[in-house]
């Protein structure tokens, strides 16, 4: 037996969570196809009109990105409270703050990841131009792990509750709104032949922040919910 | 070592004990006695920092355990009512990762030997959810095999066991007090720890 470092934890931690998910991968699989549900709506509502679509996709595929995220945000915390495990890691000798970043390195690896993966094909639905799509792509890399850091804070503080599941995408859908302004403004801005940049620079502004934030925030947030 | 001075605890709006100090010692073991909701494992869960005392002072080796914080979760174990086992897990794995969680490297090697001696032979790598009530038990106290901290807070350890897994237990109990450890326990069943007093605290 030896001692193991702060970083072990972290990678402990997404190892675990991972593992977790290739097992129950149901959960993973419904979040993933609500969001290509929820996308392909709208073609189907709306018509086939192809200036109008080409304009609405952008929101309409980060709007459905963020729902899917909500969807699998209750369980971020859950399971390990129902079972337990939580007062271990609360109890571990690390911080608890480098734990709970890597269980929301690991539920974005799992809910945000394969939304970023499967958005180009669902642009296509919406007939969106290539370089719209790469930057798509780009700002969902940079903006659902904001979602994942910021929604753990809402997990952890309704964890326990009943009815803790719309309570939570209240509390963090107001959050995710300049995520959504900067996200699909960057898509909106390549269309229309403006600079991209400033848009992508401040998504990416908000992950560093949240990155340097949340984790202590929601570590804070857990200890309440134990009490 | 753990020294409690004029703990007071309450649960909502009902006060559950004020006063209590007791001082527990290297090698010594405290039971606490009580009835149901008379507020043992709410004393045992303040003695771990999950919830703040009312009143009092809890100290350990002379420092707050508030301010000492990760120092103290080093040298500590808390084996609550929950197992904090997943059933998708193997029971390997399990161990793997509470070891990892408090800290520490532990080898597939090491894991199996532990389980092995809690009398889990051949169900090392079956998925914990195949496992009766007191395996999964019987899983979550390997955990007492496979740490170095000093105080062990047991809540409950007794429950769900056959004959054979208390003696066992005994057994780890009195092999952690005779390395000058400390444990605080709580039971609704009879231990006997060998050659040792227990020291009884009684809540009403």
């Amino acid at each position: 037996m030896k001692k193991s470092s702060m970083f072990d934890l972290l990678v402990l931690v997404v190892r675990r969570d991972l593992i977790l998910a290739m097992r129950r991968r149901a959960d993973v699989l419904t979040t993933l196809i609500f969001f290509v549900m929820v996308v392909s709506l709208f073609p189907l509502g709306v018509g086939p009109e192809m200036d109008m679509l080409r304009k609405m996709a952008p929101g309409v595929l980060w709007v459905a990105a963020l729902l899917s995220s909500m969807l699998s945000l209750v369980r971020l915390f859950s399971a390990d409270y129902i079972d337990g495990t939580l007062e271990q890691m609360m109890l571990s000798p690390q911080s608890l703050s480098m734990l709970v970043l890597g269980k929301m390195v690991a539920h974005w690896m799992v809910s945000g990841l394969p939304l970023v993966l499967v958005a180009p094909v669902l642009g296509l639905q919406f007939d969106m131009a290539v370089e719209a799509l790469g930057v798509l792509i780009i700002g969902l890399l940079l903006g659902t792990p904001i979602l994942s850091m910021v929604g753990a804070i809402g997990a952890a503080l309704t964890l326990g509750l009943r009815g803790g599941g719309v309570l939570l995408s209240l509390l963090v859908l107001p959050l995710c709104i300049p995520v959504l302004i900067f996200g699909s403004g960057a898509v909106d801005a390549v269309t229309t032949g403006l600079a991209v940049s400033p848009h992508l620079s401040l998504l990416g502004a908000l992950l560093v922040l949240a990155l340097a934030f949340t984790p202590w925030v929601t570590a804070q947030a857990l200890r309440i919910s134990m009490e | 070592m753990l020294e409690v001075s004029n703990l007071a605890c309450s649960r909502g709006d009902h006060r559950l004990f004020s006063g209590l100090s007791f001082t527990l010692s290297p090698g010594q073991i405290m039971q606490v006695q009580g009835a149901n909701g008379s507020g043992k494992t709410s004393l045992l869960r303040t003695l771990c920092g999950f919830l703040m005392p009312d009143e009092g002072d809890i100290a350990w080796r002379g420092e707050n355990i508030r301010s000492l914080d990760e120092d103290y979760c080093a040298e500590m174990m808390y084996l609550g009512h929950l197992n904090a086992i997943k059933d998708e897990l193997s029971a390997v794995e399990n161990l793997r990762i509470s070891a990892g969680l408090s800290g520490l490297d532990l080898s597939d090697r090491e894991a199996i030997a532990a389980l092995r001696r809690m009398g889990l032979k051949g169900k090392e790598r079956l998925p914990t959810k195949v496992l009766s009530q007191g395996q999964r038990r019987r899983v979550a106290l390997s955990r007492m095999l496979v740490n170095d901290a000093k105080l062990w807070i047991l809540d409950e350890p007794l429950a769900a066991l056959d004959v054979v897994a208390v003696a066992l237990i005994q057994e780890l109990i009195a092999e952690h007090l005779a390395q000058q450890g400390l444990v605080m326990f709580t039971t609704h069943q009879p231990l006997e720890v060998a050659g040792m007093d227990i020291c009884n605290l009684t809540l009403s």
